[in-house]
């Protein structure tokens, strides 16, 4: 076991190594930074020398990258060309929001995803497993946005206009102080999330469901004469929660990029947006920042993902 | 509770008779999956779906000219749904119905032409990991794991500003298309091609300890002759239903980038970018504008998925109708 960890984290240094050289190649090459000057008047070719030289953007690339690789490993990701903020302090105001809104519609996901899995799995082929399941094919197929725009359109648009309570659509203008006007901008994002997300989690677990309880062991069980509730939740669901705990534990570490469209549909000023909004303007220490730190993330939870597999079930063997 | 309802399944003298009469011709791996996929009722029905979505994209074309597409009446801007233009006009007076026909056609074929990318590229790195091994597989592996690690939509906006700028308009076939066509889907292409490579990959490392390879290699095969004639046809199968698969998520893919600004530049129409020009109009409630090409959307996409869903269940006999 300790020599898969140190073979695992010897790979995972490799990876990290390339994804690092991926991002900051593509990121270099994808944008000018110098771009967002291009457009300002009264700025000579001098001026545009200067700023190029004091942002470093002069020297060849592979320096560059020597160089921020090596700030980076000392945890200092540079500075944002825009706001002249640290990259990580920006990170740090940025990722509360992103997981108070993941961390809550996965909360969703994860309860709801549970349920309708389980329904659907026990009473297959029955009216209400065709619902769940042809739903959850729905929810699967749609784009977020859809969603998105119609519950705008439904909760803010149509009900303002109608003079209901209707919910608000931008984030921009709480502070997040408030808890009730926080709960209330948070709702059609958690929505919009919950049912897209729900589709796919649901349809997992009950065909891992399914799988278990046409297994040997669980017709042994019902044989000897267990209960149906006795064979179902400690026979087969411990077995058939397995992999959907696995899937949900690979997916933790991408809660931390934030839902990019979601955000920007519903102006949430989180992880997602951070990024949107400094791709755009080719702000390439800010890009980077939000790269690394979400991949590091993904790199390493698979790692743990992997060895809590092995406690939770000692019939997986490393090696 | 029916725990396994194939076993409670009564067997009558005919249907025993049915198989005997079936197996006594032998058919064909192919057929087998035909047979297998056509009594997959939801199989058959995505593939009914997604044939009658490429009949109203292609037929609505050779009835509809192109330029009522994209003819501009500012009288008739942000109208509903009526008589003339059934699903109402956008913006500047375009009318949507039309805008979905030809905005149709690029949506697949930005689709189709992304998959044919991702299958070679998965197809490539997989097989030749998983055939050479050593050194070899471990690097193109950790650059597999690297990319699955990075955010995809993340990495497609990269991407997409990288080879984004300053694209003109290309010509085919008398008609005029923005060349940001041909840069979603190299895009689309180059940051999808992983689980396909994983899944190659794995095939081809049994594969090759099989017999057969040995025998074709000791007869001479060259490398790429066991590669393309022996390994790649027996991972067809595999192939074939991550393709399906991934044209959908293909096809979503550039309604996601469309939607953020970044795919195909109007004047050509795809139903993402139709959605991106809706948002703005969200408030002024033309609902139309985003409803409708949301839909096609979610056909096209539901009834791949459900095609895709079959074809996994008809490739391997083993799998039930569990999904």
């Amino acid at each position: 076991m300790w020599s898969y960890l140190v073979r695992r984290l010897v790979q995972a240094f490799f990876i990290l190594f390339i994804i690092t050289m991926l991002c900051f190649i593509l990121t270099r090459l994808s944008s000018d930074p110098m771009s967002q000057y291009a457009t300002r008047q009264g700025m000579s070719a001098a001026d545009r020398e200067a700023i190029r030289k004091n942002l470093g953007l002069d020297q060849p690339m592979p320096v560059q990258y020597v160089k921020w690789l090596g700030l980076a490993l000392q945890g200092n990701m540079g500075t944002s060309f825009f706001s002249k903020q640290p990259v990580l302090l920006m990170i740090r105001q940025r990722l509360p929001m992103t997981l108070i809104l993941m961390v809550t519609a996965e909360v969703f996901i994860i309860s709801i995803s549970l349920v309708l899995g389980l329904v659907a799995a026990i009473r297959q082929y029955s009216f209400i497993d065709n619902m769940i399941t042809s739903f959850s094919f729905i929810g699967y197929s749609m784009p977020i946005f859809f969603i998105a725009l119609g519950s705008i359109w439904i909760f803010a648009v149509e009900f303002k206009l109608r003079g209901l309570p209707y919910l608000p659509t931008g984030a921009d203008i709480w502070s997040p102080k408030d808890p009730y006007q926080m709960l209330r901008h948070l709702v059609l994002p958690v929505f919009c999330l919950v049912a897209i997300q729900t589709a796919g989690y649901s349809r997992y677990l009950r065909s891992s469901i399914l799988e278990v309880l046409g297994l040997d062991y669980v017709r042994t069980a019902r044989a000897k004469g267990l209960s149906t509730r006795t064979v179902l939740f400690k026979h087969a669901l411990r077995n058939a929660i397995l992999p959907f705990v696995t899937i949900i534990g690979l997916d933790i570490p991408f809660l931390l990029g934030g839902a990019l469209v979601t955000e920007s549909v519903f102006s949430w000023p989180g992880m997602g947006r951070l990024f949107w909004e400094y791709a755009q303007r080719g702000d390439y220490p800010v890009v980077l920042g939000v790269l690394l730190l979400t991949s590091t993330a993904v790199v390493f939870f698979t790692i743990i993902v992997d060895m809590a597999y092995t406690i939770v079930d000692p019939r997986i063997r490393l090696s | 509770m029916t725990v396994n309802p194939t076993f409670s399944e009564p067997t009558s003298i005919s249907a025993i008779d049915f198989v005997r009469e079936e197996s006594r011709e032998a058919l064909t791996p192919g057929q087998l999956v035909w047979r297998r996929f056509r009594k997959h009722r939801m199989a058959m029905l995505g593939a009914i779906g997604a044939i009658l979505l490429v009949v109203f994209v292609i037929g609505g074309s050779i009835i509809v000219p192109e330029t009522s597409a994209n003819s501009v009446d500012l009288y008739a801007r942000l109208a509903g749904p009526t008589s003339t233009h059934w699903f109402g006009t956008d913006s500047v007076g375009r009318d949507v119905f039309f805008r979905i026909i030809y905005g149709g056609q690029i949506s697949l074929f930005i689709g189709l032409l992304a998959v044919l990318l991702e299958v070679s590229l998965g197809t490539l790195v997989g097989g030749v990991a998983g055939y050479f091994g050593g050194w070899v597989d471990a690097l193109l592996m950790r650059i597999t794991e690297a990319m699955l690690a990075i955010p995809s939509l993340f990495l497609l906006i990269v991407l997409a500003k990288f080879i984004g700028r300053n694209v003109g308009q290309v010509t085919i076939l008398g008609r005029t298309f923005s060349g940001s066509i041909g840069i979603v889907i190299l895009v689309i292409g180059v940051t999808s091609w992983m689980y396909l490579a994983r899944i190659v990959r794995a095939n081809v490392l049994s594969l090759k300890e099989l017999d057969f390879i040995s025998a074709s290699r000791a007869l001479g095969a060259s490398n790429s002759r066991i590669f393309f004639s022996h390994l790649v046809p027996n991972t067809l199968g595999a192939i074939i239903v991550a393709a399906t698969l991934g044209l959908a998520s293909a096809i979503l893919t550039e309604a996601y980038v469309s939607f953020l600004g970044l795919g195909v530049q109007s004047p050509t129409s795809t139903w993402g970018n139709m959605m991106q020009q809706a948002q703005s109009f969200l408030i002024r409630g033309a609902w139309w504008m985003w409803v409708f090409p949301s839909l096609f959307i979610v056909l096209i996409i539901l009834s791949i998925n459900l095609m895709g869903d079959g074809l996994r269940d008809a490739f391997d006999p083993r799998s039930s109708r569990n999904l």
